[in-house]
């Protein structure tokens, strides 16, 4: 017979609700996901000629208007707290000792924060005419 | 009291598989999206950088990935949805079996129409000589 721990007690008082508010964050991350993600493979790989239109020109024209910018920014905050949020469930699952639970979950975290902070940067400082370029890689409006 | 051990909503049967496919998309999705962030940024970097990495998101191989990813992607949301509903809708744990083949069937539905679309588009630029 193998004894397992009570599964409702929590690895500390403190953190019981920490995680309550974890819980219903995934639950209401994911029902915006639900219209972002859904609305970002519709509009990208289902409109027009879906993934065969995809280049520089095509994000280009998207991210000038204000609103594909704030929708991609909040995609890229949202799902990154969500995914990382549930990879530490599953670490928190899996892992067997209290070190690799750690240094995983530390990691997931660390991961997160770049990459919210690089995207964010690239939705908002973006460029569509950078005059490095040349010119038939641009959309069409950069033309002078 | 059963005799014999039943499934409960977790464990055992539909509720557990559903579980498991739901912990399988996601931890899938979560890998493909630290691949995105990544690769969209490189539109920061030069137009050429970005489209010569997208390109390759339009070969056939990768064309045929994508239909898996946005599978993936289907069944998660879906589920995600169901999930909510188990959580906060009364009714939800009893209809959870049900629920679970109105997902697959909206996700199936959802690809079906996709996918003749996608590839459609894949193999056009690829006899197109890609680019
Ligand atoms: C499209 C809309 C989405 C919805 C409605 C949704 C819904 C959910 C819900 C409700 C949970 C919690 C399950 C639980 O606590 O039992 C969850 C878990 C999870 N989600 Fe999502 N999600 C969505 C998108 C995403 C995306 C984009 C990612 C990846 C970046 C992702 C990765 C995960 C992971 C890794 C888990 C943990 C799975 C587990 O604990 O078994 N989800 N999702």
């Amino acid at each position: 017979m193998v004894t397992i721990e009570t599964p409702r007690s929590p690895r500390s008082r403190k953190s019981a609700n920490r995680e309550k508010l974890a819980w219903l964050f995934m639950r209401a991350s994911g029902v915006i996901l639900i219209v972002l993600v859904f609305g970002h493979l519709y509009i990208n790989l289902f409109t027009g000629e879906g993934i065969k239109a995809i280049d520089f020109a095509f994000v280009a024209g998207k991210w000038a208007d204000p609103f594909w910018q704030v929708w991609d920014t909040a995609m890229l905050w949202l799902a990154l707290i969500h995914g990382t949020n549930g990879m530490r469930t599953l670490v928190n699952d899996y892992s067997e000792r209290e070190r690799t639970r750690k240094i995983l979950n530390t990691s997931l975290w660390t991961v997160c924060i770049l990459l919210v902070i690089l995207g964010t940067l690239v939705t908002t400082t973006f460029d569509p005419c950078p005059d490095t370029s040349v010119v038939d890689a641009l959309p069409q409006f950069c033309n002078k | 009291m059963p005799t014999k051990p039943t499934g409960t909503l977790y464990r055992g049967k539909t509720g557990m598989w559903a579980w498991v496919l739901h912990r399988i998309t996601g931890v899938a999705i979560f890998f493909f999206l630290l691949v995105h962030v990544l690769d969209t940024a490189l539109v920061r970097l030069s137009p050429e950088a970005y489209n010569e990495v997208i390109a390759t998101y339009k070969t056939p191989v990768i064309g045929f990935a994508e239909l898996g990813l946005v599978a993936a992607v289907l069944y998660h949301g879906l589920n995600g949805v169901r999930v909510i509903l188990i959580d906060f809708w009364s009714k939800g744990s009893k209809y959870q079996v049900a629920m679970f083949w109105i997902v697959i069937a909206l996700a199936v539905t959802t690809l079906a129409i996709f996918a003749p679309r996608h590839i459609a588009n894949v193999l056009s630029h690829m006899s197109e000589g890609g680019h």
